[in-house]
């Protein structure tokens, strides 16, 4: 059921991209077919995986720092009633602003290359990892911190049993919501301070008008982000459930 | 005597009415109600009672308008009630209703506006009723600032203003304390008097459907149909003091025996007791 | 003034003072960030010129357009998708995946549809903004009790009104959710769009001020942005706070 309704979408969305293709021509379009094609020959390509692992790397160095902070930030907040009201609007609000208009301070202050692009992609992802974990935290009925209490757990084994498995999902839907934010990030990371990554060859392609490689990189990020997005959505939904 | 009598003319009239809600994933098809037989005479105070989940609020439902029967024929002033509402009934729901965008003022106006009344028609007409309910004072409160009594009556208030001439109530004084109940009660019967309207009036509270209602009509475990429909003969004036009628005790005990072994069965204790 | 919000605002006070004490004790360095005295005297300075008065305008007309169209799309796409069930089976996994769509990869290819004008940036606002508009209707939507729906049918309202009296008013805290949102993922659209390719506006200056080491017209424009940013969130989010406060139970 739910994978033949994702079938029809991706059918849906491929008659679209193909009259859409019609419609506009080919001096600054691709078709699907043509698309998958420069992707292809991307992939074959031995001087593209560098790029990839580039990128990969950065990102997993900047998803694991906002995941850390962001969940330092938002529990420690969380479990102090005071500081989760005085700190949620102030988080909400960052969440708020362009982080694109941060990036030259970003750069100013790490130089081109590795560092700026974690950074940049971890400051996307600590914001909505936070809000969510605190509010997590904070949202956890009292009844059954209370009934902790009654049962006479150890605060070890009240965290265990009680806070972890209340909170976790709610934490899990702000991770999945940090890991597609770190993604975005580091990518516009690269596209400006970097001579290497998917992002950089994303800017590359824009300046020299290479149509196939901006149609085919877009295409392998989209197909890359909505998978793991969809593996942790999966996680999510089976979490949620349970509560 | 009771006040009614079998001269009144008969406002709705149900033959065979029965409710099967369709099966839904990995669950059968429920029957929930009847066949139900039952006339409603002009100007009656008619009370349900039943164990819980033998069908009431679908039977309000369905004489409502908002619920087709699975089987049977239901009419409303001679008119057959085929899925919307007709015109001339009013509900009170279960659930609270009120409007929570709304202040109690404009909720109870609602309806009229949606007719399109003029102003100092609804102006007045609600301010009637927020007198009546004993609303005066919060009349631009927001429902959430309410307890859930309260809310109640705005829902009744909000229907009664379009002077229905069938009041559907379900469980309308659930969430009232008993001596506030006792009171609504008597507001009921003010208003049933002064109206003339024909009232059918859902509870579980088994002394309120003796002291209110004309006839109480005695509800089986689902799928609900009527074991016996108990005459109270009360006159048509009168107020929450019958409770001290000698007869009083004897109709309400009768009920209860009528309905213990429903309710026994409602709950799953099935051919336990005789 | 209640005290979580005036703690609220020492909060932000004691984080901009930290920085300026920072910059001042050398232990941050000048080059890399102008203490935010300076960065506010350089906003000054920057809106007495009057010389970026055409780029900041752009920007905030692109950000209205892109507000305004979401909202209405969002709102409309909402309502309609709840009542077609099937479709919004079907468009299911769009929504969950949407967000990790890196959108601004689209860039070039509106820039080859729309032409260099203000469109494209309209457009990447508008296509972050407007699913969380979307998201959040159906979310409101969704949650109407069907008590209220049966008093609509007894108050004999046709569909139309009963979505327009009933149910968009009891769904309207979460449409506010979704417009607060939307608000944002205009300014984030817009502005970066500017800052990727663009001749004008104030994410076009931002960059430019870098590329040229003009840190003093740099760090004045992004206070610009993100005092403008918070200021309207913040709002926002009071008014939001107040609307709220009647409904809480
Ligand atoms: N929408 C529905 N779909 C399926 N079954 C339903 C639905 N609504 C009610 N039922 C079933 O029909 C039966 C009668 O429900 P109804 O609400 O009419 O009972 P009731 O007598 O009003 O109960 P209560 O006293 O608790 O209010 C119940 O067993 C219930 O499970
Ligand atoms: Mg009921």
């Amino acid at each position: 059921m739910k994978a033949r309704d994702t079938l029809i979408l991706v059918a849906v969305v491929l008659v679209a991209w193909q009259l859409l293709y019609w419609a506009v021509g080919s001096i600054a379009f691709r078709s699907p077919a043509e698309t998958v094609r420069s992707a292809a020959v991307l992939l074959a390509d031995p001087r593209f995986m560098p790029h990839v692992r580039e990128s990969m790397l950065a990102f997993a160095e900047a998803f694991a720092i906002a995941v850390l902070i962001g969940l330092s930030i938002g529990v420690t907040l969380g479990a102090s009633r005071l500081a989760s009201e005085v700190a949620e609007p102030i988080l909400v609000a960052l969440y708020s602003i362009p982080k694109v208009t941060l990036y030259p301070v970003i750069l100013l202050v790490f130089g081109i290359g590795m560092p700026a692009k974690v950074a940049f992609g971890a400051i996307h992802g600590i914001v909505p990892i936070s809000i969510f974990a605190l509010n997590a935290i904070r949202n956890i009925n009292p009844v059954y911190l209370r009934t902790g209490q009654v049962l006479r757990l150890s605060p070890w084994a009240a965290a265990r049993k009680i806070l972890i498995p209340a909170a976790l999902p709610e934490i899990v839907t702000g991770i999945r919501a940090g890991f597609c934010l770190t993604l975005i990030g580091t990518l516009l990371g690269e596209m400006f301070g970097a001579q290497r990554g998917l992002g950089h060859l994303l800017m590359q392609a824009m300046t020299r008008h290479n149509m196939d490689s901006i149609m085919a990189l877009t295409l392998l990020l989209v197909v890359f982000a909505a998978t793991v997005n969809g593996l942790l959505l999966a996680l999510d939904h089976r979490l949620h459930r349970r509560v | 005597m009771s006040p009614v009598g079998g001269d009144a003319p008969v406002h709705v009239t149900l033959r065979g009415i029965t409710r099967v809600y369709p099966a839904q994933a990995a669950q059968p098809p429920v029957h929930a109600l009847g066949p139900i037989d039952l006339d409603l005479r002009q100007g009656e105070f008619f009370a349900v009672v039943g164990p819980s989940g033998c069908g009431k609020s679908t039977l309000l439902d369905v004489i409502a308008g908002l619920a087709v029967a699975s089987a049977g024929d239901a009419r409303f002033e001679g008119q057959a009630i085929d899925g919307s509402v007709p015109d001339g009934i009013g509900v009170v729901f279960q659930e609270d209703s009120s409007f929570p965008w709304l202040t109690v003022h404009d909720n109870i106006a609602f309806g009229l506006r949606e007719l399109g009344r003029p102003a100092d028609v609804v102006q007045a007409k609600v301010k009637y009723a927020l007198d009546f309910m004993g609303l005066a004072d919060f009349a631009q409160a927001y429902p959430a600032q309410l307890s859930g009594g309260m809310r109640q009556r705005v829902c009744i208030a909000r229907t009664l203003v379009l002077e229905p001439r069938l009041i559907l109530l379900d469980e309308p004084f659930g969430a009232l304390d008993q001596q506030t109940r006792l009171l609504m009660g008597d507001e009921l019967l003010r208003l049933w008097r002064e109206t003339g309207a024909t009232i059918l009036l859902i509870t579980h509270a088994l002394d309120e459907a003796t002291m209110l209602a004309d006839r109480v009509g005695v509800m089986s475990a689902r799928p609900g149909r009527f074991l016996e429909i108990v005459t109270t003969g009360w006159p048509r004036e009168r107020d929450s003091t019958i409770v001290a009628d000698p007869r009083f005790g004897g109709l309400t005990s009768r009920i209860w025996t009528l309905l213990r072994g429903e309710s026994l069965r409602a709950l799953g204790h099935t051919g336990v007791r005789r | 003034m209640k005290r979580v919000t005036l703690l609220r605002i020492l909060v932000i006070l004691g984080a901009i003072g930290l920085l300026e004490g920072l910059i001042h004790a050398g232990i941050v360095p000048r080059f890399t960030i102008i203490p935010p005295s300076e960065m506010a005297s350089a906003l000054a300075a920057i809106l007495a010129s009057g010389k970026l008065k055409v780029d900041i305008a752009v920007t905030l007309t692109n950000v209205a357009v892109a507000i305004v169209a979401s909202m209405a799309a969002g709102v409309t796409i909402g309502t309609v998708l709840q009542r077609a069930a099937a479709l919004r089976r079907i468009l299911d996994p769009l929504f969950a995946t949407y967000y990790a769509i890196p959108m601004y990869a689209f860039y070039p290819l509106l820039i080859v549809v729309f032409g260099l004008g203000d469109v494209p940036q309209i457009c990447i606002g508008f296509l972050l903004a407007v699913m969380a508009v979307i998201i959040n209707t159906l979310n409101g939507l969704d949650r109407v009790p069907r008590v209220l729906l049966k008093a609509a049918r007894m108050h004999r309202m046709s569909a139309l009104r009963t979505a327009l009296r009933i149910r968009l008013p009891y769904a309207a805290p979460y449409i506010f959710t979704g417009f607060k949102l939307a608000v944002a993922y205009s300014f984030i659209g817009v502005i970066g769009a500017e800052f990727i390719t663009s001749s004008r506006g104030i994410g076009y200056e931002i960059s430019f001020a870098y590329n040229n080491f003009d840190n003093r017209l740099m760090y004045g424009l992004i206070l610009f942005v993100l005092a403008l940013v918070l200021t309207v969130n913040m709002s926002l989010h009071a008014w939001e706070k107040r609307l709220m406060m009647r409904r809480q139970r």
